[in-house]
């Protein structure tokens, strides 16, 4: 048994700078059934317990191990429906494979990248998963395209029910396509046949649909005939630091940065929408999203610097993501705090003043607390600012929803374990209840939910 | 898809187009907007709305034309489709949560420049349909500018009109008009000014003297129009407002429009550049920062 897992194959650093093509190859069948032969099947097998979809792992591992990969297609959709998503984006090393017995004196096994191999060959060998119940009559509204609300869709779908997505912006996705980058997630190959695939268990997509102003929940459910909502609509509102200078020209938030990117294809020539990356670009803030507007930045030809007011060690990114941002080239400023954008002549953005940081005692999230330097400021010199540093819910449904309850950080209040908001039939999930997290946690929060919508329905509980 | 089913042009450069989108004609209000994407790769284009009829199902935009999108927009016909359309976007106008008495005993006055006399038409007509009298004053380069003159005038409301050139009613700018007409006896409790930056900027700063509330209406960059990219952020008073969920319309006295309209500028092409070079003697009342789109 080897300690180590086959390799993966990658674009090399030097060549994927300059494209947008995905950077992670994944496995051949030959890596891939080698790959398998390495898990134990555990009997009490931790990995699934750490699942938040609970996807049978040693099940579909033992089928590739075999060989059979239509066989382990059929058994993760059991679980997911998006499965060439999250073997691509899922933080693994914190879930399935952090459980991994192999990985106390070796390496996990590459779940992440096996459950990709399974659902790329799936797709490209047309291997029909989608197992549909007779239709029940009843209609289901999912508001919100993205990771939470596809899954909530996919499992009534295959209960029978009649499911409607209603999606603000023109292509159904969310996340998926508006933020995470076409390097890491590649949407035609990827995301829409994913979307495909609901869409022939009877899931019907309606895009322009913004809830809250095209029409309003209760309007879903007096007027047009829906039993059940289901409100998926995630963390979309960017956050901004609140230092001079930030309305300049040149000061971006990431998810605009990423948007004009991904959703609109401005690094397409073809498509109309205009970016601008500047020549030197600061990325502000740490995460995920942080990674991928920098990454997205050098591939449009920008010197590009991560500034992050931590050590390196606190750094939210996935660690997969701070190496690929690395080998790719970014600088990594960290213990750096912006102070001040500075602004030339015209309104553009010409410099980053910047304050040296320490770590001090931990704080509220455990992390050593960063304190400034005295008199160590000094200027970036950089065009462009990247703001990275979180988003929150987007007010829209809670403010024109009557009755519905949300915290004090605009998230909707609901039931952990069944989604039920302060509404009755209004059920909710994902980052638009959590904050910014994950979409393994969106897509748990969806199957949840969509188990306590069929129970009700169905009068079980 | 999304069929046009009327088309007009209203005068040099200035489309109408009636557009079906019965989800969106059912929920309009005065002040909002849309977002119009016309194929798969165009870009996301905020209009403000300038009628909606629920009973149809269709939305009324009225857009000039300034660059590559919108120039290539002006050549769809009637019976032809947009692949988007969304809204309707932003928050209406203040008046109509107000009550209609109220409203009656008030004397309001719109101030309209160039295409910006669209997103003003649907105001108008509200009001003036509840039984609320208002003045417009409308301000266009010359006479072929004008745009929606005798709409307004069948609507019971009182028009005025000045041109740069004099070639329809008075001679001059937007602004002298009103303070022609405060000074002239008009009590006016709010002017809401639509049109050109730089003309909301100096009604603005005209009512400041006066002391009369003023409302105007942004419409800046922005991509998705749902709060989401934060490139519509303005400086109102002391606070960073996002227009497309906040707006599009703001306290006149409060907007920092210096910075508005250097944000406005961010994704200027040469090619719209080019035409607002054209443009600048007359920028007063023309421009395209109202009712068109500004990614060029």
């Amino acid at each position: 048994m080897s300690k180590t897992r086959v390799p993966v194959r990658e674009q090399c650093p030097k060549k994927r700078v300059t494209n947008f093509e995905e950077v992670c190859l994944g496995y051949s069948l030959e890596e891939a059934t080698q790959e398998a032969s390495r898990c134990l099947n555990c009997k009490n097998a931790k990995c699934v317990g750490d699942c938040p979809v609970s996807i049978n792992i040693p099940g579909f591992i033992s089928h590739v191990k075999k060989g059979e990969i239509a066989e382990a297609a059929k058994v993760i959709a059991e679980a997911s429906a998006l499965p060439a998503v999250c073997g691509r984006v899922c933080p693994q090393e914190s879930q399935c494979e952090g459980k991994c017995i192999l990985g106390i004196k070796g390496e996990a096994v590459a779940i992440g990248k096996l459950e990709r191999f399974v659902a790329d060959w799936a797709r490209e060998n047309n291997v029909d998963t989608a197992q549909v119940e007779p239709k029940n009559g009843k209609k289901v509204a999912v508001i919100g395209s993205g990771p939470a609300g596809l899954t909530c869709a996919g499992d009534l779908a295959r209960k029978g029910y009649e499911v409607t997505i209603f999606e603000a912006l023109h292509e159904p996705g969310g996340v998926l396509v508006y933020g995470i980058p076409e390097f890491r997630l590649p949407k035609e190959t990827v995301v829409k046949s994913e979307i495909e695939n609901l869409k022939k268990m009877g899931v019907a997509i309606e895009t322009n649909v913004v809830i809250g102003k095209t029409v309003t929940i209760d309007q879903l459910l007096d007027e047009e005939g829906f039993e059940a909502v289901f409100i998926g609509s995630g963390a979309g509102l960017p956050k901004f630091m609140g230092i001079p200078g930030e309305n300049a020209n040149g000061v971006f938030s990431a998810n605009e940065f990423l948007t004009r990117n991904n959703l609109m294809k401005a690094f397409k020539e073809d498509y109309s929408t205009p970016i601008k990356a500047g020549k030197k670009v600061a990325v502000v803030g740490g995460g995920n999203v942080a990674m991928d507007a920098a990454r997205t930045a050098a591939r449009l030809g920008a010197e590009t610097h991560i500034v992050y007011r931590r050590s390196e060690s606190e750094l939210p990114a996935r660690v997969e993501e701070v190496h690929h941002a690395k080998e790719e080239g970014i600088i990594f400023d960290v213990l750096t705090n912006p102070t001040q954008v500075i602004i030339d002549d015209k309104g553009w953005v010409s410099g980053l003043r910047c304050i040296k940081m320490e770590l001090g005692e931990p704080d509220a999230s455990g992390r050593r607390k960063p304190v400034e330097v005295p008199n160590s400021e000094f200027v970036m010199d950089v065009d462009t600012v990247i703001m990275s540093l979180g988003t929150s819910p987007n007010p829209l449904i809670s403010s024109t929803t009557v009755g519905l309850e949300t915290n004090k950080w605009q998230c909707i209040v609901a039931d952990e374990e069944t989604g039920l908001t302060s509404r009755e039939r209004v059920f909710a999930g994902g980052d638009a209840v959590t904050g910014a997290a994950t979409v393994i946690l969106a897509m748990g929060a969806g199957k949840k939910a969509a188990k306590a919508i069929d129970e009700m329905l169905m009068g079980k509980k | 898809m999304y069929k046009i089913v009327e088309k007009r042009q209203l005068a040099p450069q200035i489309y109408l187009m009636e557009i079906e989108a019965p989800r969106v004609a059912k929920s309009a209000k005065p002040g909002q907007f849309i977002i119009v994407k016309m194929d798969e790769k165009g870009e996301r284009i905020p209009l403000t709305v300038c009628d909606y009829n629920a009973a149809k199902g269709t939305v009324t935009i009225v857009f000039q034309t300034l660059g590559k999108s919108t120039l290539e927009m002006a050549e769809y016909q009637v019976g032809d489709n947009f692949s988007d359309f969304a809204g309707p976007l932003g928050q209406a106008s203040e008046f109509i949560h107000e009550d209609i008495e109220a409203l009656k005993q008030q004397k309001i006055v719109f101030v309209a420049g160039g295409v910006g006399t669209a997103p003003v038409y649907p105001q108008v007509k509200w009001l003036q349909q509840q039984g609320v009298q208002v003045d417009v004053i409308i301000g266009a380069r010359n006479k072929e500018m004008v745009i929606l003159e005798d709409e307004m005038k069948a609507l019971g409301a009182t028009v005025y009109v000045t041109t740069d050139d004099g070639s329809n009613g008075h001679k001059g700018l937007v602004t002298e008009v009103l303070k022609g007409l405060i000074d002239n006896g008009a009590q006016y409790d709010h002017v809401i000014a639509i049109g050109p930056m730089i003309m909301m900027k100096f009604v603005a700063k005209l009512t400041k003297e006066y002391n009369i509330k003023t409302t105007i209406s942004l419409n800046p960059i922005m991509v998705d129009g749902t709060g989401m990219c934060g490139a519509c952020r303005v400086t109102v008073g002391s606070e960073i407002k996002f227009a497309c969920v906040d707006g599009p319309e703001f306290d006149g006295h409060l907007v920092d429009f210096d910075e508005a309209m250097r944000r406005q500028a961010m994704y200027k092409t040469e090619e719209g550049r080019a035409v607002l070079e054209a443009e600048k003697s007359s920028h007063k009342h023309t421009g395209g920062c109202c009712g068109g789109h500004h990614h060029e």
